[in-house]
């Protein structure tokens, strides 16, 4: 009986291995999904004098895009980013991580502007308080200001219309 | 598959060649020691598996940089872990949370210990006798141990 | 041309171990002695090939043939030549290779010696050694091929990893594949066990020295690896309990627990079915560490660049090696492997509880390394397990295992009482115990109750080898010469255990008495630390073959009087953009100081860690230690045996 018992607990092991290839062990999934957004209080891109805080992402879902313009990664999504804005009417809102006000503008004019406005975050504080790791991340808020989906990485299209197209559309219906 | 895209990503996403390692100063040696254990106990979050103290990447810095400003503020080490678990998750610790999906992690070793203490107590008691060895078996035995020295 | 012809000998070498194989079963199966030996023959045969295979490889990194992939993509023309060898082994293709090649050079060393066994024996043994060299062959061949070309050539290559840059690195993988494939000779043996039907009485016997030697290259192997990481990585740390370096850990850990149960299988024929358990595990550990390392399961700082496809590969390899060998022994295992009986209080009891321990560990450290992926696997969220978790854990652990240590190594075989054992070994209890008390007043610091078990359990391992010496060799007229007429097995057991306490000792000394500072520090500047004064004399730059480096200088002055000339360096390596850091060490037996440069600050301003690390080699002096008495065990005399019996039922030709 007991020369059983290794062979077992090998198939046990095998299987657990065999899950563990689909997976990726760098990926952190986010505490915050559920969770209302953070508090902040950060300038606008655009205009050093005016301010920006949460209640100014409230009413209606959107996506809130991390990017950077030292940030390659976000370069791929960004064509995406443009298109999404104009064609489907989604609501962007930028956050410039960890960035300078030039180099953000200049990278904006470059590759185009998707967002209604861009929130200007140079030490990343906002970013350490949404958990952000690596650039570019993507969150989906609903209108009451709650996390509901982050992406970690480029968005791509198939994330866009499996992912976060159904839950835009479904955070977009009235709640009784 | 379709995960392992964007880690391959974030790896060009950090682009800036920049790395960090700022020295604090602190007010005592307490602190220092508080620092330097939760540092040491804390992940990296893009590292290939390390700690905050031993990491030169970016965002360890900005990490460290916020330890240290909360120990200065006088949070105690639950808060300041606490801070960080909310923002990243368990991932962020590595010395894994006592909670039920870690329970068997904790609490494996102790009844793998037990199991094997029960092992061994029950094959040094009462043997049964062993099965007849093989008499051609025993014979070799014999054969073998009269050749040569049996010492040590 | 020439690479071409390096995959052509590794086809062929395949093909031969196919023959290594197929032969000896048609053998068994026909009882027919002349298809047994002709295992032997191809066995040589695929070792030549896969040694010219690898003098091709090696060939074509000297004479910087981009044209290979595996060479353009770890080497560069600017890379000195011993680094352009060791790039050969630097990453997964060209590493399988040497798996490959020194797993036919142990079949090789097998054939040399397997007259002394049983025909049949012998015939499986080499056949299942086959089996794993059949698939690592398939593996190379289908989905990391080093011969791999593209043309048109890159002008030059991306260079080898600057990490791997290093003389550390480049003995410390060969040490360890010897290690790991040297195990599977044991699994081979324990295969030919269950297949057969019977446990030769020579089988332990015939398998401790095979044991012994990949245990002691495995034992070297990690050694090397933790004190390069020490010099090489910066932070003066010795030990991460990262995946991989665990996937090297819980082999040498069955390792451990199989050379000691063989001990007892050879003497007094029991343990059988747990010695056969632990050869099956310790090579099974060692494929299961082949497939952590890389098939991307688990991150690491040590991980190969992975592919879940090969992973998948090797977690076939793994499923059929290890699953058809477990199923064997489920099987097989009853009939074949039962008997023996022992006093309560004897050496089985003790050494029966050193392998229980040491697989309670194996396990420990297992779970503790794949529980992250098996809560991700169940979605049950995202944790990390690292060293406070081990730490703690494993530490534990070593309690009881050094405890019976002391006492098992003096316990008589069969038969013992605790009062003798008690009467020769009081005065070293209370030594320990003594040192264990003194220390926790003496050390201070937040480790010191842990720090000051360990060195009492440390002195207890010591005070109870060099008692059981003393009893052999004291009182006779020469006592050294009767010290140098023991066995041996005897004279390597001392080492080994010597060698355990120290390293126990460094370990536990080190963490309790070493001292760092993390510093701004520009030339001029000056730092106290440990009683040395460390001060930053100047600033240089240079350029070296494939990299361009700052480095400082520092002096380490004691009381006025000068210690060392350090010189940490910080390096920039080109090619492949990637910063290093060069640690200044001035070694000795007693502590190390350490000095490595962090990063630039504003000015001329660096940011520094100095360490003073308190009896750190001690670690690995160790380790070398136990190395050494594993060779001393492994060339006992009593080890030769001539075969004395023909090969159970099988036609033999005329003599």
């Amino acid at each position: 009986m007991r020369f059983i018992v290794p062979l077992a607990i090998f198939i046990v092991l095998v299987v657990v291995l065999a899950v563990g290839l689909k997976l990726d062990p760098r990926y952190v999934p986010s505490p915050l999904i559920d969770k209302p957004a953070p508090e902040f209080t950060l300038t606008r891109l655009a205009d050093p004098a005016a301010q920006v805080a949460r209640q100014d992402l409230l009413g209606r879902p959107l996506l809130l895009n991390v990017w950077a313009s030292w940030c390659s990664a976000c370069r791929i999504e960004h064509p995406l980013l443009v298109e999404l804005a104009r064609r489907e009417q989604v609501e962007i809102i930028g956050l410039n991580y960890k960035d300078t006000r030039e180099d953000a503008a200049a990278w904006l004019k470059a590759h185009g502007d998707p967002y209604r406005d861009s929130i200007f975050d140079p030490e990343g504080k906002l970013g350490l308080d949404l958990g952000v790791y690596g650039v570019p991340e993507t969150f989906v808020i609903d209108a009451a200001g709650v996390i509901r989906y982050k992406q970690v990485g480029p968005l791509t299209p198939e994330v866009w219309q499996q992912e976060i197209k159904p839950l835009l559309a479904r955070l977009a219906q009235p709640r009784p | 598959m379709k995960r392992a895209f964007p880690a391959l990503l974030l790896a060009l996403a950090l682009g800036r060649v920049q790395a960090a390692d700022t020295p604090f100063e602190f007010a005592d040696a307490a602190t220092e020691q508080r620092y330097h254990k939760l540092a040491a106990e804390l992940r990296c979050l893009v590292c290939q598996n390390q700690s905050l103290a031993d990491s030169h990447a970016d965002l360890a810095q900005d990490l460290r940089d916020e330890v240290y400003r909360m120990l200065n503020e006088g949070r105690t080490d639950e808060e300041i872990v606490g801070f960080l678990v909310e923002r990243y998750g368990d991932f962020v610790l590595y010395r894994p949370p006592v909670s039920g999906t870690t329970s068997l992690l904790w609490f494996g070793p102790l009844l793998l210990l037990l199991g094997a203490g029960v092992v061994w107590w029950r094959m040094g008691r009462a043997r049964a006798p062993a099965a007849a060895p093989d008499p051609d078996e025993a014979a070799a035995i014999a054969a073998l141990k009269r050749s040569r020295n049996e010492e040590s | 041309m020439i690479p071409e012809i390096g995959l052509f000998l590794c086809v062929l070498a395949l093909a031969l171990a196919v023959v290594q194989v197929a032969f000896p079963t048609i053998g068994l199966w026909r009882r027919d002695a002349a298809w047994l030996a002709m295992a032997r023959p191809a066995a040589r045969a695929q070792f030549a090939c896969l040694l010219a295979a690898f003098a091709v490889l090696v060939h074509a990194f000297l004479v910087n043939d981009f044209s290979l992939v595996y060479v353009a993509q770890n080497s560069n023309s600017a890379l000195p030549w011993p680094y352009r060898v060791s790039a050969t082994w630097g990453a997964h293709e060209g590493s399988l290779l040497l798996w490959a090649l020194i797993l036919a050079g142990w079949t090789l060393a097998v054939t040399l010696r397997d007259r002394e066994l049983p025909g049949d024996i012998a015939g499986i043994v080499t056949a299942v050694m086959g089996l794993v060299s059949i698939a690592f062959l398939l593996f190379m061949l289908f989905t990391s091929n080093p011969f791999a070309r593209e043309l048109p050539a890159p002008p030059d290559g991306a260079d080898l990893n600057p990490l791997l840059q290093d003389p550390g690195l480049i003995i410390h993988p060969p040490m360890l594949y010897m290690g790991y494939v040297g195990f599977a000779v044991p699994f081979a043996f324990a295969i030919a066990a269950l297949v057969s039907g019977r446990l030769t009485p020579g089988w332990a016997r015939w398998a401790r020295p095979w044991a012994l030697t990949a245990w002691l290259f495995l034992t070297l192997g990690i050694a090397l690896g933790s004190w390069w990481a020490y010099y090489e990585l910066g932070w003066g740390g010795w030990w991460f309990w990262d995946p991989v370096e665990n996937a090297s850990f819980m082999p040498w850990l069955l390792g451990t627990a199989l050379i000691h149960s063989l001990a007892v299988t050879d003497k007094r024929g029991t343990f059988k079915s747990w010695t056969v358990l632990l050869a099956i595990g310790a090579f099974s550990l060692s494929l299961l560490g082949t497939f952590l390392v890389r098939s991307g399961v688990l991150t690491s700082v040590h991980a190969f660049a992975t592919d879940p496809a090969r992973g998948v590969f090797v977690l076939g390899i793994l499923g059929v090696a290890v699953g058809g060998s477990l199923t064997l022994y489920a099987w097989r295992g009853p009939k074949v492997l039962a008997g023996g009986s022992y006093e309560p209080v004897s050496r089985e009891t003790f050494l029966l509880a050193n392998s229980l321990l040491l697989a309670v560990s194996t396990a420990t450290i297992l779970l503790g390394t794949i529980y992250p992926l098996v809560l991700d696997a169940l979605g049950l969220g995202k944790i990390s397990v690292g060293p406070p978790y081990f730490n703690l854990v494993f530490g534990l652990l070593m309690l009881p295992l050094a405890l019976a240590l002391g006492w098992g190594q003096f316990a008589r075989w069969r038969e013992d009482s605790l009062r003798r054992l008690w009467g020769q070994l009081r005065y070293a209890a209370g030594a320990a115990l003594l040192l264990g008390v003194c220390a926790v007043f003496v050390l201070d610091g937040p480790t010191r109750i842990t720090a000051a078990i360990g060195l009492a359990l440390a002195l207890w391992v010591a005070l109870s080898t060099l008692v059981g010496v003393w009893q052999r060799c004291a009182g006779r007229a020469s006592p050294l010469a009767t010290l140098l007429a023991q066995p041996r097995g005897f004279v390597g057991q001392v080492l080994a255990h010597l060698g355990f306490a120290m390293t126990v000792a460094g370990v536990c000394l080190t963490g309790a008495l070493s001292v760092d500072r993390h510093e701004r520090m520009a030339p001029g500047d000056s730092v106290e630390l440990g009683g040395y004064e460390f001060r930053f004399e100047s600033l240089n730059e240079f350029t070296g073959p494939n990299f361009q480096a700052d480095e400082a200088l520092f002096l380490v002055t004691r009381n006025g009087r000068t210690v060392a000339e350090l010189r940490p360096q910080k390096r920039f390596y080109k090619v492949r953009g990637m910063p290093m850091t060069e640690a200044g060490i001035d070694a000795g037996f007693t502590r190390d100081l350490y000095v490595s440069l962090g990063e630039p600050l504003e000015g001329r301003a660096w940011s520094v860690r100095l360490h003073y690390k308190a009896y750190i080699r001690w670690i690995w002096l160790g380790a070398v230690l136990m190395a050494a008495g594993g060779l001393i065990a492994a060339t006992d005399r009593r080890y030769r045996i001539k075969a004395t019996e023909p090969a159970a039922g099988v036609a033999t030709q005329e003599a």
